[in-house]
Parts: structure tokens; C-alpha cells; sequence
């Protein structure tokens, strides 16, 4: 393995919005470490402080305490000059995609480079590379408003992408998509991260753009970082509450065990989902078991999920089948029927 | 009067307006765009806000735009000899023309600045642009359009002064309507007067639409 560099450090960060008694804190004590390479998420539900923690990261918003430290410099001491010259490392996309109306394709892509200095040439030729980078090559001369929601967010990731930054944030980038151009942008965006090694900073509200693209994984709730660490362990291991609610789907809470037989949630752990344990204990014990809830998904190529079972009112097989999960390597926890 | 003695009259009535018009919204521009624009960037939710100079830019604009044209008009006479040598005449009313106009102008630029997306400025900041050219590169394009919109409005406004500034000794379409029309009871060329100027507000305001649709790359 070789060593991993940390491009973004976030240390003891507090933004709080207003002052006096009507003061609002957006985020508290948040310390983070992003690594080069990573795709890593930040996940919350709306007005967790997601957003302001991402701009920060380019100060955007300035924090009220801490430091934000990108490149290896602390962006939060930068004069203007050198804090405009540090965001041209930094690129940024937005839900809304928030193109220049009045510009081409080619020319929303040109935008950060003439600002930076560059000949109007030069710009194009550039701008060119990247249209055929984000597959709109035939699509130059073409205003925003001719271009469909995923056209324009690919514009704006070749916006983002011209001056060759180190980071790419990504605030609710896809949250204004379809599902199918959801999928096709979280796509590019994962071959931009293999391909230019640009590491990429995903704010979402959505479980599936994590588990599609992020190896890492931050949960922000209530202006605090929750829980935070790589994508399968967070998710297979919630350790809190605002985590699990993220995680489990809400319909999941409202069950109500009744009926005799005890309830058992199971944990795939993606070593063990290639093979079909439930229905193969079913056939082994020769006893129906109830399925009551299941809910799997596939992260990163393994699959991992949770699923609540009934087990036989016999304890005798329920003793039985719970060492046969046991074999497996299937981890389980009785559920509480009282609930 | 014949007629043919009319159009001699009239026509010189119309370089006169076109002359005071174009003129005064020219220099009514040069001041109050970058005023405009200049309200819109210390504006507590600009992007350099200052709100002393926002309120005193303000302040100042508001000062200004209370006044009626009229008044402002014979006020400024003083000011209007020093900057033109006399108080008569269509080039003594440009310098009242134009401060009546420039802070009607800045509010208007003001408006149209303030359309522009706050996310396309956001975006524009997060590419590392300086406020110099997120308003030049940024707003000023973004708002081209309404800005072109908006300089009808204005331009229609100030032909409309023009016409008042005819009590106090401006040429014009508008003197000529006082002088003959309402001093001397000849109310049929008081009305062909208002017809020109008429015709010519319709020409202006064609002519703006069609640039600001023309300009305007959302619609397609």
C-alpha cells in the first residue's frame, strides 16, 4: 500500500451564522481529513450544515473558528490574492450547475481559464480537451439553455476541471438529475477521479451517490460530524442514531413484530452474499423462516445489507439455524419484538 | 403658417429632443452604471459588502430622485452656467438632465445587477475571479438583457424631461408644444407634437425589445 496524503484537513472548524441571541450555529468542532484520491462523502439531511461544511473548504463562507487547510496551506489566513489563486486548485459543482447563461458551452469552460491570465487561444484549445474529457465534444457552440440538466452539469465539470484543480467539490451535484442521469454523471465523476486522480468531495442527501462512488464517508447531523470512516464499515456498523436513520430506510422503523417466533436481524458483510444463505438454512433445517424485512445493496462490488428474519418458534432450530449463520460469518442481533 | 413653414419648425424640434435624449442618457450612463453596480457590490448581500458606502450611495440616490425634474431643473441653473456658459437653449439643460437622470439610471442598473443568478456569482468566486471581473465578466453579461431593458425605460424617461425642460427654455419637440400649443392657443400642433413624441418613445422602445431579445441567449 502506498502511503496516503491528506489534501484536505479540517481542524476544530465552527461556523455560526449572525450574531447575539439570534445566532445560528451551522457547524460545530468539525475536524476532517480527506485523502488524496479519495471520492469521499459528506451525508446529511437537509440543513445538517453539509453545504456551509463545503464552503468552507473553499471559504466561501469563512469559519468562524478552526482551520481549513487544502494544498497544504491554511486557506482561512490567505490574503485575497493568494485565496483566489488557491481556489483555482479548488473546483467546485453545484446543484443548480450555475453556468453563465450568456456564455457557449465553450465558453462557460473558458471562464476560469481567461480569468486566470491565459490567451483566448489557448483558453479554447484547452476547453476543447475537456469537452471531449466530459463527452460534449459536438455541443461547443451550444448555449446552457439548449443543454439538457446532465449536458449542463457536464459542462460545468469541465468548468470546474480546466485549471487542472486538486480537489473537486461536488455540493448536491446530482440532486437536480433524473436517476438515470444521476448514474451517468456519478459515472464520470468516478472515471475523472481513476483518470486525472482529482480527489473528489460529494455533499449529498442520498445514500445511493455514497454507496456508488465514495470509499469514504463523513455523516453530518445537527452541525456535527457523527460518525465518520470507510464507506463499508460506516455503513455495515452504524454506531449512531443519526446514522442508522440514514441508513435504514424509514419504513424499516415503522415495522411491527408481532407473531410468535423470534426476530432476528441478520448483517451481510459482502464476504458472504454470493451465496444464498437464507434460502440454503431453509433447506438444510427443512423450517420456513419469515422474511421480514431485507434490504441489501451493493457497495463498491460487495454486497452488504441487513435483513430481519422470524426464525421457527421451536428453540430448538432457532438455536440451530443462529450457529448456522454463525458458520457463515453472518453476524446477527435479536430484534426486540416488544417494539 | 403654412405646412411648409412648420417643417422647418419641427424638424429642428426633432434633432433637438434626439440631441438633449441621446446625449444626457449617455452621460447618464457614465455615471450612474458604475454607480449601479457599484450599490449592488457593498450591498450587505454583495460581494464586497460595506454598508456605509451602500447607505450613503444610497442616500445620495434617493436624495436625488425625490426631487422633481422642474425644480431640479431651475435649481441647478447656477451650475448649469458654470458647466455650459449659459441657462438656455438644448445643451444648458443637458447638465439637469443628466443629475436628474444618473440616479434613476443607477437604480435601474441596480435592479438588473441584482437579477443575475446568486449561483453563477457563487461559481464565478469559487473559480478564484477578483469582484472586478465578476462584475465585469460576470454580472455585466449575465445582466445584458435587462440592462438593455432598462436603458429603454430610461431613455423613454428622459425624452419625457426633455419635454418638460421645454417650460424653462430647452428646444425641442416639448418647447414647441408650450410655446404654440399652450401659449399661444394653437392646439393643433400642440397635438402633432404629441404624436411625434409618441412615435418616437414607440421607436425607442422597438428598437430596445429587439436588441434585449436579440442579446439574450436563455431564450431559445
Amino acid at each position: 500500500m502506498c502511503r496516503t496524503v491528506s489534501i484536505i484537513q479540517i481542524q476544530n472548524l465552527t461556523k455560526t451564522f449572525g450574531c447575539g441571541e439570534n445566532a445560528v450555529t451551522a457547524l460545530e468542532n468539525i475536524d476532517l481529513t480527506i485523502e488524496e484520491g479519495d471520492i469521499f462523502g459528506i451525508i446529511g439531511l437537509s440543513g445538517a450544515g453539509k453545504s456551509t461544511l463545503v464552503r468552507c473548504m473553499n471559504l466561501l463562507e469563512r469559519p468562524t473558528h478552526g482551520s481549513v487547510i487544502v494544498n497544504g496551506s491554511d486557506m482561512t489566513i490567505l490574503n485575497d490574492k493568494d485565496l483566489r489563486r488557491a481556489r483555482r486548485s479548488i473546483g467546485m459543482i453545484f446543484q443548480g450547475f450555475n453556468l453563465l447563461m450568456q456564455r457557449t458551452a465553450l465558453g462557460n469552460i473558458c471562464y476560469p481559464l481567461e480569468i486566470s491570465g491565459m490567451k483566448k487561444q489557448e483558453c479554447e484549445q484547452r476547453a476543447r480537451e475537456l469537452l471531449k474529457l466530459v463527452g460534449l465534444e459536438d455541443r461547443e457552440k451550444a448555449y446552457p439553455a439548449q443543454l439538457s440538466g446532465g449536458q449542463k452539469q457536464r459542462i460545468a465539470i469541465a468548468r470546474a476541471l480546466a485549471t487542472n484543480p486538486k480537489v473537486l467539490l461536488c455540493d448536491e451535484a446530482t440532486s437536480a438529475l433524473d436517476p438515470t442521469t444521476t448514474l451517468s454523471i456519478l459515472d464520470l465523476l468516478k472515471e475523472l477521479n481513476r483518470k486525472l486522480g482529482v480527489t473528489v468531495v460529494v455533499i449529498t442527501h442520498e445514500m445511493r451517490v455514497v454507496e456508488k462512488i465514495c470509499n469514504r464517508v463523513a455523516i453530518i447531523a445537527d452541525s456535527h460530524i457523527v460518525e465518520s470512516g470507510n464507506v463499508s464499515d460506516v455503513f455495515r456498523h452504524p454506531k449512531t442514531e443519526a446514522a442508522r436513520q440514514l441508513i435504514t430506510p424509514r419504513n424499516e422503523n415503522a415495522l411491527k413484530f408481532t407473531g410468535k417466533g423470534r426476530f432476528y436481524r441478520i448483517t451481510f458483510d459482502g464476504l458472504t452474499t454470493d451465496q444464498p444463505i437464507v434460502a440454503n438454512m431453509v433447506l438444510a433445517f427443512g423450517e420456513p423462516v419469515n422474511i421480514v424485512f431485507a434490504d441489501t445493496r451493493t457497495i463498491q462490488g460487495r454486497i452488504f445489507g441487513h435483513m430481519i428474519l422470524q426464525l421457527p418458534e421451536n428453540p430448538v432450530t432457532t438455536g440451530r439455524m443462529l450457529s448456522y449463520l454463525e458458520s457463515k460469518n453472518v453476524t446477527y442481533s435479536e430484534e426486540d419484538s416488544e417494539q | 403658417m403654412t405646412i411648409m413653414d412648420w417643417l422647418p419648425v419641427i424638424g429642428v424640434g426633432i434633432l433637438e429632443t434626439l440631441y438633449m435624449t441621446l446625449v444626457s442618457t449617455l452621460f447618464a450612463y457614465l455615471i450612474g452604471l458604475p454607480l449601479g453596480l457599484w450599490l449592488v457590490v457593498t450591498n450587505p448581500d454583495g460581494i464586497r459588502p460595506n454598508a456605509a458606502v451602500s447607505h450613503i450611495a444610497g442616500g445620495i440616490v434617493n436624495a436625488l430622485r425625490s426631487a422633481p425634474f422642474l425644480i431640479l431643473l431651475m435649481a441647478l441653473i447656477p451650475l448649469t452656467r458654470i458647466i455650459t456658459g449659459t441657462s438656455i437653449g438644448s445643451t444648458a439643460m443637458i447638465p439637469p438632465l443628466v443629475i436628474a437622470a444618473f440616479p434613476f439610471v443607477a437604480r435601474m442598473v441596480e435592479s438588473s445587477a441584482k437579477e443575475v443568478d446568486r449561483g453563477v456569482i457563487e461559481a464565478a468566486l469559487s473559480m478564484g475571479s477578483s469582484p472586478l471581473q465578476v462584475v465585469t465578466k460576470v454580472i455585466l453579461p449575465e445582466a445584458r438583457p435587462s440592462l438593455i431593458t432598462g436603458a429603454t425605460i430610461a431613455i423613454t424617461t428622459i425624452l419625457g424631461y426633455t419635454a418638460m425642460a421645454g417650460v424653462c427654455g430647452a428646444g425641442g419637440l416639448g418647447a414647441i408644444a408650450i410655446n404654440y400649443g399652450y401659449y399661444r392657443y394653437q392646439t393643433g400642433i400642440m397635438w402633432v407634437m404629441v404624436i411625434l413624441l409618441i412615435v418616437i418613445v414607440q421607436i425607442f422602445q422597438s428598437i430596445g425589445n429587439w436588441l434585449a431579445f436579440r442579446c439574450d441567449r436563455r431564450i431559445r
